[in-house]
């Protein structure tokens, strides 16, 4: 279990070192590259967004509920604002986005490998990590960090509208709170943990993907492994990049 | 004179599964050799192993006199657009159109621009007995039989000087299967192209062959003409061309 778990992690290092060394020499593709900008990044903008409101809102709501009873309710604006930014932001749209795109990576690329189409690439002069993985973790490193912008936006907006609306705040006095309080820092520390997710759910997607096999239930065992590991992974790495750049 | 393929001795095992023991196998430049040999034998591990997508354990591979074993960077690339590859369920890419498919090496392995590398992928496709209407379709809309003629078109897109087709006929009708190998033998003479074939079917294999090679538990145990193989003299030939279930290659049946 415990060799079989190290021998693993070796794999996947030395998979992600080719693939790193692969992705940066030339030739680039420039339209596969597009391609999985528009699937990694913009097709998962709703379901990032739709999370982000319906958090910001519910955190609005419980933090309502328990500083009101230490009479500290002028905190919720502040409060939702660093919790977004720093932590749920950062790692609820990594967990959507491992879901929705980390299992689509491994159940394309595993039916690409039972289906002989990644052998084909080869016989094709066409190098596969290069083609296949490189553009995913660009896409992915890139996009996930504007995804968590634009989720950290729309997060406070649902607190706001909860704030102002049902729990009775003052909507120049909370946005004043929610501006006075957040830092740059905060918000560069979600996108920061949003660029190492966004490299962790493409790493694992391919990964697994790549080295599926055994037909249809290979691809369904690789797509299960690839979102399994990449949850479990994000949860570990927000806890060690929240340690070194919270930590004293 | 040495083959334009040899590969000498070349062993390979899987864990504690040993494919390949010691496949020694010879093919001159310009002749069609079929490998024939049941399931499991070793005949795809063979072509992978020439082509790089496996690397063998030992023995050696040398393709136009030169080794080709761990080849990397431009010398693999070099070495790998001397070849062609149609596969056994044709592996086109499900995301690209027909033509795209076709012309896939010629856009992305050789960096030849797009509109030039269409016109070259529907010119193939006619030779394949494809119309142009076909070339904006994607694979799923194709009938099994289409699926392998753009594979095949794809496999000669940038007329290689050697050509692997593995079980170029598995899944279609017998007269599809006939229209299949006819188009291999018209598409191998005119590029004049080496070629290597792995197939189960005699059919395909007579049609196609100037040689042939039987491969039993990871080795070459006959190689002679295609002519010859009805008189080779060897019990497992013979076992396989006549499709008997009894003789000296046993197979793993679980009996009632």
């Amino acid at each position: 279990m415990v060799l079989g778990t190290m021998a693993e992690t070796g794999r996947i290092a030395l998979f992600a070192r080719d693939a790193l060394l692969q992705g940066m020499m030339p030739r680039y593709y420039i339209r596969q590259i597009a391609l999985q900008f528009f699937r990694i990044g913009y097709t998962s903008l709703p379901v990032v967004a739709l999370t982000a409101f319906f958090t910001g809102g519910a955190l609005a709501l419980q933090i309502y509920l328990g500083s009101s009873r230490f009479n500290a309710e002028s905190l919720v604006a502040s409060i939702v604002a660093l919790g977004i930014t720093r932590e749920l932001g950062p790692v609820l749209a990594g967990l959507m986005v491992s879901g929705r795109v980390g299992a689509s990576i491994a159940a394309e690329l595993g039916t690409m490998r039972v289906t002989e189409q990644i052998d084909a690439l080869v016989t094709l002069s066409t190098n596969p990590q290069k083609y296949l993985v490189g553009p995913r973790l660009l896409a992915a490193v890139i996009s996930l960090p504007l995804l968590v912008g634009i989720g950290d936006t729309i997060g406070i907006f649902g607190g706001y509208i909860v704030g102002t609306r049902s729990l009775g705040f003052n909507e120049y006095a909370y946005l004043k709170n929610t501006a006075d309080f957040l830092h740059a820092s905060d918000v560069t520390s979600g996108l920061i943990k949003a660029a190492v997710f966004g490299f962790i759910i493409a790493l694992m997607g391919c990964y697994h993907g790549f080295n599926s096999k055994g037909g249809a239930q290979g691809v369904g065992r690789a797509t299960t492994n690839a979102v399994v590991s990449s949850a479990i992974l994000i949860l570990a790495a927000n806890f060690l990049l929240t340690s070194l750049l919270f930590g004293d | 004179m040495e083959g334009h393929i040899v590969l000498k001795n070349v062993q390979k095992s899987f864990g504690p599964k040993q494919v390949l023991r010691g496949l020694s196998v010879s093919v001159k430049k310009g002749r069609s050799l079929v490998v024939i040999g049941g399931s499991g034998t070793g005949k795809s591990v063979m072509l992978k192993c020439i082509l790089g997508i496996i690397r063998p354990d030992a023995g050696e591979i040398r393709v136009g006199g030169e080794s080709c074993i761990g080849l990397k960077g431009k010398d693999r690339d070099a070495f790998l657009a001397r070849f062609g590859m149609l596969f056994q369920g044709a592996a086109l890419f499900d995301s690209l159109t027909v033509w795209e498919n076709v012309a896939f090496g010629l856009i992305q392995g050789r960096g030849m621009a797009r509109h030039a590398a269409r016109d070259i992928a529907v010119e193939k496709l006619s030779q394949v007995g494809l119309s142009s209407d076909v070339a904006a379709l994607y694979p799923a809309e194709l009938s099994g039989g289409m699926q392998k003629r753009v594979g095949l078109a794809r496999a000669i897109a940038a007329d290689p000087e050697i050509i692997f087709f593995d079980e170029p006929t598995t899944g279609l009708d017998p007269i599809m299967a006939d229209v299949i190998n006819n188009l291999i033998v018209d598409c191998v003479k005119r590029l004049g192209a080496t070629t290597i074939s792995i197939t189960h079917d005699m059919a395909s294999a007579r049609k196609i062959a100037d040689d042939i090679a039987m491969i039993h538990k990871g080795q070459i145990i006959w190689q002679g003409e295609a002519n010859k193989v009805n008189v080779s003299g060897n019990a497992y030939v013979d076992q396989f061309i006549h499709g008997r279930a009894d003789g000296p290659i046993q197979m793993d049946v679980l009996k009632a």
